[in-house]
Parts: C-alpha cells; sequence; structure tokens
C-alpha cells in the first residue's frame, strides 16, 4: 500500500487478524449471535457497522480535545446516537424501501460494543485520519466474522444462501435432500452462532499460536 | 495533572451545549422531512392493502409490491369501497385507510367505540374484503392486512414488523410466510371463528389442511409467531358480525 504509512497501514489490517473485534477481543458478540441466521442480514449490519464507525470515529476524533472526560461516555453515546437517527431519517424520507430494511438495525448499531470500544479506545487519543482508518479496519474485521458465521448459519440452518436454495429443495426432496439431507434447525438458534464464533476464534488460534495466553 | 476540560463548570456548560445543539438539530430534521416520511407512509398503507388482495408484483420468490408511483392509481381502480364500522353503524370514507388502528385500539381499551376500517376491493370479477391487523412482536408491533372472501376464507395477508430480530422473527414479512396464509378458512362451516394459529410441528409443513387453522411456525421465532396468532384472532373477530350480516 504506497499510499499509507507502515503504521497507517497497520490500522486497517491488524483488525483483519491479529487484532480482530470479535475473535480476540471478544466485543460485538450480541449482535453476531442476534442477526448471523441470514447470510443478507449479515452485510447488511456489516455494511452499516462499516459506515458509523467509520464517520463516528472521525467526529469524535475531531472533537477529542474538549470533551470533558467526566462525560465521555455519554457525549460518545450521543454523537452515534445522533449519527444513526439523522441517517434512519433521511432514509426515510428519500428512500423509504431502504429504510424499512435497516430500521430494525438502528438499535443494534446504537449499542454495539465495538463503535463505544473503538471511540474510547482509539478516537479519542488520535487524529481523524488514523481515526478513520482504525474504524474502517475494525468495521471490515467485524463484519468478516459475521459474514462468515451468517454464511454457515444459512447454509446448515435454511440449506440456502442470501435466499437461494443451493442444497436443492427440502421440501420436494431434490438435490442433496433426496440422498436423505437434513437441515440442522439447530444452527437457527442464537447459540448456535456463538459455537460457530468458537469455532473460527480455534481456527485462528491454531494457526498463529502467538494469540494463545499463557496461564 | 489537571486539564481545562476537567473542571465542573466545563464539563456543565459541555454537557448543555451538546444537548441543545443535538437536539435542534434532531428536532429540525425530523419537523423538515416529516411531510415526505408521513407520504411514504399513507403510500406504503396503499400498498400492503393492495398487497393482500394480490395486486403486486411477486416474482418467484420475493414480495413486491407495485410501484410506489401507480400505487394511488391502482388503489383507486381496485378499492370499491372503504368502510368504517362502528358498532352496528357502517359508514363510507375515502380515507378509511388512514385510520390509526393503533389509536383505535387504545380507544377500545378505554371503553370508547373502536372504529374499524374495512376495504372491499374488486380483481378480475372477485371480491376481497381486506382487514388491518395489529398487535405485538418479540421487541416491537407487528401488523399486518388480511384479505378475505364473504366467508372469511384468507385470500392473502401481509405482515410487517418495527424491530423482529432480522433472519428470524422479521421474517414474518417473507414469501414462505405469508403465502401460507392464503386459502387458511377462519372461521368453521357452523360460523364459529377460530383464527389461525402460528404453530409448531403441526405435521403439515407444505400447509395442506387448509381447515386445521394452523399454519407452519418459522423455527426461533416462537414469540413473533404467537404474537401474528394472537392479532389474527383478537382483531379479525371485530369483523365477524360485518360477515355474518353479509351472509343474511
Amino acid at each position: 500500500m504506497g499510499l499509507l504509512s507502515k503504521r497507517d497501514a497497520a490500522l486497517l489490517t491488524d483488525p483483519l487478524a491479529d487484532n480482530n473485534p470479535i475473535t480476540i477481543q471478544v466485543l460485538g458478540i450480541c449482535s453476531a449471535l442476534a442477526i448471523t441466521a441470514e447470510l443478507k442480514a449479515s452485510i447488511v449490519m456489516a455494511v452499516s457497522v462499516l459506515f458509523v464507525l467509520g464517520l463516528g470515529n472521525v467526529v469524535i476524533s475531531l472533537m477529542r480535545n474538549i470533551i470533558p472526560s467526566k462525560i465521555r461516555i455519554i457525549v460518545q453515546l450521543i454523537v452515534v446516537a445522533t449519527l444513526v437517527i439523522i441517517v434512519d431519517l433521511v432514509l426515510k424520507a428519500f428512500a423509504y424501501e431502504l429504510s424499512k430494511t435497516l430500521s430494525v438495525f438502528v438499535g443494534l448499531i446504537i449499542t454495539n460494543c465495538i463503535i463505544m470500544g473503538r471511540f474510547e479506545a482509539f478516537a479519542l487519543g488520535n487524529g481523524p485520519w488514523r481515526a478513520f482508518l482504525d474504524g474502517i479496519g475494525n468495521a471490515v474485521g467485524y463484519g468478516v466474522i459475521l459474514i462468515a458465521v451468517g454464511f454457515f448459519r444459512e447454509l446448515l440452518g435454511s440449506g440456502t444462501l442470501l435466499g437461494f436454495k443451493v442444497l436443492g429443495d427440502p421440501i420436494e426432496k431434490t438435490g442433496l435432500y433426496a440422498i436423505g439431507y437434513e437441515n440442522n434447525g439447530f444452527m437457527l438458534l442464537s447459540p448456535m452462532a456463538l459455537i460457530v464464533v468458537g469455532i473460527l476464534i480455534w481456527i485462528q488460534r491454531s494457526r498463529n499460536t502467538s494469540l494463545i495466553e499463557e496461564n | 495533572m489537571s486539564k481545562r476540560t476537567d473542571s465542573n463548570g466545563y464539563t456543565m456548560m459541555f454537557a448543555v451545549i451538546m444537548v441543545f445543539v443535538v437536539g435542534s438539530l434532531l428536532a429540525f430534521l425530523a419537523s423538515s422531512l416529516k411531510p415526505a416520511i408521513k407520504e411514504n407512509e399513507r403510500i406504503e398503507k396503499q400498498q400492503n392493502i393492495l398487497y393482500a388482495m394480490g395486486v403486486n408484483e411477486n416474482d418467484a420468490s420475493n414480495a413486491n409490491f407495485v410501484s410506489t408511483k401507480v400505487a394511488g392509481a391502482e388503489f383507486k381502480k381496485y378499492i370499491k369501497k372503504q368502510l368504517v364500522l362502528e358498532g352496528n353503524k357502517i359508514s363510507e370514507s375515502q380515507d378509511a385507510y388512514l385510520i390509526d388502528v393503533k389509536k383505535q385500539q387504545a380507544n377500545a381499551k378505554d371503553g370508547k367505540v373502536r372504529k374499524l376500517p374495512l376495504f372491499v376491493g374488486e380483481k378480475e370479477g372477485k371480491t376481497f374484503y381486506v382487514a388491518p391487523i395489529r398487535g405485538k412482536g418479540l421487541w416491537d408491533a407487528i401488523w399486518g392486512y388480511v384479505s378475505m372472501d364473504e366467508n372469511m376464507v384468507v385470500q392473502g395477508a401481509y405482515f410487517d414488523h418495527k424491530g423482529e430480530t432480522p433472519g428470524l422473527g422479521a421474517n414474518i414479512k417473507q414469501r414462505y410466510f405469508m403465502d401460507d396464509f392464503i386459502g387458511e378458512h377462519l372461521m368453521t362451516e357452523d360460523g364459529v371463528f377460530k383464527g389461525i394459529t402460528v404453530k409448531k410441528g403441526n405435521n403439515d409443513a407444505v400447509n395442506e389442511d387448509k381447515t386445521d387453522y394452523e399454519v407452519d411456525a418459522i423455527a426461533g421465532a416462537t414469540i413473533t409467531g404467537d404474537g401474528v396468532s394472537a392479532m389474527i384472532k383478537k382483531d379479525l373477530s371485530l369483523y365477524v358480525p360485518y360477515f355474518k350480516n353479509l351472509k343474511k
């Protein structure tokens, strides 16, 4: 990446692997459990968080020198809530169809701990450009895991991907279902998201043993 | 180390200014966008009602409304009468579709007469009676429109929700769930109102039995499904007297 210095590039790439917000920092688990039953919902959530975290980090970073430390968490909450509500209102007025799809995510975004976590840990102490990169990096790291979990849950739970019946029709018994394959309804329930995330963490740690803590 | 921003006075000032700025920004945005949002909601209601009576642009698996541009004209074309039922009184109104079901439900709770809107539509020589319903899901409100023939057999249904879980409860607005209601009976032959229950494991996943008063539930969305059953039972039962009169 010729455009970015090595330090800046690390801000983008670190959260993708060795400092992933979900699998390493274990943040944002609540939304990872709630909305990954379908691939489409995972993608929408990933894009929304990308937008809010990128923008929010810049706003907080610009305000970092005037925010009183005693009430900084409240200020962060207000900033993210305001951003999300503005987007929601504008979409409702000018892109109503899209807003119908997104409105259920509004609450999930405001309470997403990754967003608060990055505001607190990074944006408050860094300039806007670096904060922006950090926001994008973390949102992508979060999104990648969300989409991976959504992929497996929808595939194994409903036998579909983005609504397309990739494994055949379970009712008409075509494709895989013809030889006795059954969907695993368990995959649609939240606990299975935790197990999928757990497996991802396991894979990541077995590939990179430096991540394993000493007891 | 004490910074200027640590003092109590500064903190107070900051909080007051912040609340003022954010408050006025949001209030200004909300009130200036309100007409556009209201208009969108009005068109959506027309689209919902048309959808329930089968006027839509569905493709193989997705639910699609008629486009917003033609919704008004299509609504005029297909909806022949908009009725308002108040106790035994039946009146006609051009704006019955704008009646706020939530407000009317609250009115009924306060002991006032609840206005029940009913839309009589005609398509290809068939008459449809479309009624709005509203209830509670897991997180927030759910609502919908059900179109019936004169025997209270469901001809089409549209459900929507404010904040059900994406991928689970939110799927009540998917074709595979809504289409299950088509053809289901709400009333027995003797005129006893049964409603339709969203049920797990009813041994009828393909929904062939149309007189079992049940449709197959969505896995992982029990409470939303129960909400759908409840709002159908509660709100549609209010229309039973009208349908009984119709047959006399």
